[in-house]
């Protein structure tokens, strides 16, 4: 009964790395960037963003889809940081300290996002996304009024000139600004690898492989096939689909911190919201579905979402003799690689009837 | 042997009606119960008891009690049923298809060792230890005789017999098992692999493991079961060894004699053989648990056809085959042209009208009121009932109203008035409304499903009754689809009979039961053509 897969099968499962991979090929031809500047920079990127896509893997799995609320993963991250920054705790012990608060943040996150989702069984995708709106809105109201009025706040330069509310921007240079990046570094020649948060990746890595072979994953993955099969086998479904949000969002605040003390500031009202759209979207480009995602499609996905993010603003910028197209054009193509996937994810289910 | 099991004094009621009278089953160990009876006899719903499903408990739980291994016991899940060692087949395949066979058979039992992290954080990240779980399936799959069935096959790509194993490899798997329900286990199977699941069926009962077995394959259960229990309408009207029956008397009993004679009202025109309105050939439905595959019929104009059969026959899928419900292929004429089939509007307006069974899904705009649900479709597919008004087509308010009034007291229906919402009225009254809407659009062949379905017994009688009147005052042809016997046999002139997507003999309602029942069950070979 097995089909043996047809050259055609394969091409169209794996449609989106091939057609995103033929994209950046043009776009690297057309920009003329020089490969090692390239280089240099996916493997920057790839310390920096492939934690918090490997985050997303887990409830793909579970069956709850792409887990657009890693968002409220990442605004607890962001939280954290900003205590981190008001009382001036530095360096190593200052990212630690947020990575400590943020994941307790995440796990009542998460718990609460769980019990939602599993109140919206069959529309995840959607209500957690409604979800990190609003959980955005109450972020604001606390960051924008409560800050410097409610909530003290010492460090006074990154208020709003009023007293109350964050400003746009927290730099975080002098306090974990690049702390984990300057651990331990080795250069080859111009490339700089950052070794501790690609540690934190492929630890990240290994213990994703590892909890998929236990016993809690072999629930995740038989509640992501069929919840009723495995509510009659005895399975606590729901529970184990709050665990899966819960360690999602957990670690999506950790791969928040590893990005921000990268970047080095905090975009107080944007960071999470784009961290959100572009995880995701490179996730899919690797070569994932709503219902089927592993390490690998994470990898490939960061690797391939950003060399073409590195190189779309030259691209643009020869092409059209507009940078800003290149900075459209990423923004555009992240929309078009989700949408696409939830079509593909549509009609294949369709299909499958 | 000992007594394992009683099921004492069952009653279950679901929204009002009895679906359960009085039913006692007792089951001794190593013993194999042949339970049969037709579609809605209550066989599902007893098992779903003994099971504890969450579909009892949220209705209402039932009355009466259960005594397992002479304890009295409350099974309100079916994790508790399990850890009492019942085990069960469902009908439908509760197998991952993305998982091997092994983890499948060990879905929630899985073998595991421990490691640093779970002696932290809990049993749930013990890592699965892969060999004794492959181990344990294959000698659970060796037990049963399956040695060709690889254990490390992913489901997804098994034959369907193979699947069926593997549900049964699963509950044997299950150490503590005592008891086997297995919920029409052939229905899937050919002739030959039925056979090899009998002779499991047969090898468990020597191993002491006692069996439920249904299925509507009488010779089957004939075969392989100890004793009989027959179910008919909720209540046991049969019970014994099975020497005691033959394949006639299962088949009376299961049907049994329930016929009120209607006085049917004489035709104007007498009928007339060779005058067909539709004739269908070869129909293939693709409608799922329906599905019809060849089904041929002429249906004669004036007549009422009933289509009968089990359900999952595809018996349903013919008149939404017809009326483009579901994807169909097959070779149909209507009224001596070719018939488009896959196109509700292509019927509609060439007089076709079908009354679904799903009434509340696909029949009724539920908070729409009561005359907008009898005029939507006219309006939609017609524009009756519409007017010109300042260069805009709007509802002609006045002509729906007179209309929806004439239907209310025509077919009986009680609401409070013609602006009430179809959401509020009774099953029987919702029925009748998809019927008012039904006659609104004027149609040559009305194609009515399940029309009684979940209806008390006096709005039964007057939707029968009006199906009547409108094939005798106004000459419309009714293809009547129920599950219910007794209904087609009081008011058809002919009675279809499906059988696994076939059509198995075509009976006069004067048929006896025997005859019907053998046809349900596939076993009346030849097919009759009465007049």
């Amino acid at each position: 009964m097995q089909k043996r897969m047809s050259l055609k099968d394969i091409l169209i499962a794996n449609a989106v790395p091939i057609t995103f991979f033929i994209l950046t090929f043009l776009a690297v031809l057309v920009a003329k960037i020089p490969i090692l500047f390239l280089l240099s920079e996916i493997v920057r990127r790839l310390s920096r963003n492939t934690f918090l896509v490997l985050a997303l893997i887990i409830p793909v799995v579970a069956g709850l889809g792409l887990n657009f609320a890693i968002v409220l993963g990442a605004m607890a991250a962001q939280a954290a940081l900003f205590f981190v920054v008001d009382w001036g705790i530095t360096g190593l012990s200052g990212i630690l300290l947020a990575i400590v608060i943020s994941s307790v943040i995440s796990i009542f996150l998460g718990w609460i996002a769980g019990k939602t989702l599993n109140r919206a069984k069959g529309r995840e995708m959607i209500t957690s996304m409604i979800l990190g709106f609003f959980a955005n809105g109450v972020y604001q109201l606390i960051f924008l009024f409560f800050v410097g009025s409610l909530i003290p706040f010492k460090k006074t330069d990154f208020l709003l000139p009023q007293g109350v509310g964050l400003r746009n921007t927290v730099d975080l240079f002098g306090i974990v600004d690049g702390a984990l990046n300057d651990l331990l570094t080795l250069n080859i020649g111009f490339i700089t690898i950052y070794i501790v948060p690609l540690i934190f990746v492929v630890g990240l890595c290994v213990f994703l492989t590892f909890l998929l072979k236990t016993k809690l994953g072999q629930d995740f993955k038989a509640v992501g096939q069929d919840m009723h099969i495995a509510r009659t086998a005895g399975i606590d479904v729901d529970k184990t689909r709050i665990i899966a949000v819960i360690l999602s969002t957990v670690f999506a605040s950790i791969g928040q911190v590893i990005y921000l003390q990268d970047i080095g500031t905090i975009n107080t009202y944007n960071s999470h919201e784009q961290i959100g759209l572009f995880s995701i979207a490179a996730l899919l480009v690797g070569g994932a579905s709503v219902k089927k995602a592993n390490i690998w499609n994470a990898i490939l996905g960061v690797i391939l979402f950003h060399a073409l993010f590195v190189v779309a603003p030259s691209a643009g910028n020869r092409l059209f003799g507009q940078p800003q197209i290149g900075e459209f054009f990423r923004e555009f193509i992240a929309y078009a690689v989700i949408a696409f996937a939830l079509a593909m994810h549509g009609w294949r289910s369709r299909k499958g009837k | 042997m000992s007594r394992l099991l009683e099921m004492r004094n069952i009653n279950k009621f679901y929204y009002g009606n009895q679906v359960l009278k009085d039913v006692t089953i007792t089951l001794d160990e190593g013993e194999i119960l042949g339970l049969v009876g037709e579609n809605g006899a209550g066989k599902s719903t007893l098992m779903n008891i003994l099971f504890g499903m969450p579909v009892i408990h949220s209705t209402g739980g039932f009355g009466g009690e259960i005594v397992f291994k002479g304890e009295r016991v409350n099974i309100d899940s079916p994790m508790k049923a399990m850890e009492l060692g019942i085990g069960m087949v469902h009908q439908e395949f509760m197998l991952l298809p993305g998982f091997t066979v092994t983890e499948n058979i060990k879905l929630n039992r899985e073998i595991t060792k421990p490691n640093f992290l779970s002696m932290v954080f809990g049993k749930r990240l013990e890592l699965l230890d892969m060999e004794p779980m492959r181990e344990e399936a294959r000698k659970a799959l060796d037990t049963i005789g399956m040695h060709s069935i690889d254990e490390m096959h992913l489901v997804a790509g098994l034959p369907v017999a193979h699947k069926q194993f593997v549900e049964i490899a699963r509950e044997i798997d299950k150490r503590s098992l005592k008891l086997l329900v297995l919920d029409e286990p052939t229905a899937v199977l050919t002739e030959s692999e039925a056979e090899i699941l009998l002779n499991v069926v047969r090898l468990l009962s020597q191993k002491g493991i006692s069996i439920i077995f249904i299925s509507h394959r009488l010779h089957e259960v004939l075969e392989v079961a100890h004793k009989i229990v027959i179910l008919r309408d909720g209540a046991v009207v049969g019970e014994g060894p099975k020497e005691k029956f033959t394949l006639f008397e299962i088949a009376e009993k299961m049907v049994g004699r329930k016929v009120e004679n209607l006085e049917l009202p004489p035709r104007k025109v007498p009928l007339d053989e060779n005058k067909i309105i539709m004739s269908i050939k070869d129909l293939h439905v693709h409608m799922p648990g329906e599905e019809v595959k060849g089904f041929s019929i002429d249906i004669r104009e004036g007549e009422i056809l009933g289509i009968g059969g089990l359900a999952g026959q595809g018996k349903l899928g013919v008149a939404n085959g017809i009326f483009g419900m579901y994807p169909a292929t097959g070779k149909v004429t209507y009224m001596g042209k070719e018939y488009q089939l896959n196109s509700p509007l292509f019927a509609l307006k060439n007089g076709i009208v079908y009354v679904s069974e799903d009434r509340r899904g696909v029949g009724l705009l539920l908070d729409e009121s009561v005359e907008m649900n009898i005029v939507a479709t006219a309006i939609q597919a017609f524009g009756m009932f519409t007017k010109r008004f300042l260069g805009f087509t709007i509802y002609d308010r006045k002509a729906i109203r007179e209309h929806a009034l004439r239907m209310i007291k025509e077919l009986d229906i009680r609401c409070k008035g013609p602006a009430q919402p179809v959401r509020r009225l009774s099953g029987g009254n919702q029925q009748k409304v998809c019927l008012a809407r039904a006659f609104t659009l004027n149609p040559k062949v009305l194609f009515v499903s399940e029309p009684t379905r979940g209806i008390d017994v006096g709005a039964k009688k007057l939707v029968l009754d009006y199906l009547v009147k409108l094939n005798r005052e106004h000459g419309i042809t009714i293809v009547l689809t129920s599950s219910e016997l007794a209904e087609l046999k009081s008011i058809c002139d002919r009675i279809a009979i499906v059988c696994e997507g076939k059509l198995a003999a075509v009976l006069p309602p004067t048929a006896s039961d025997v005859e019907f029942g053998l046809a349900m069950a596939g076993e009346l070979e030849e097919v009759k053509a009465h007049g």
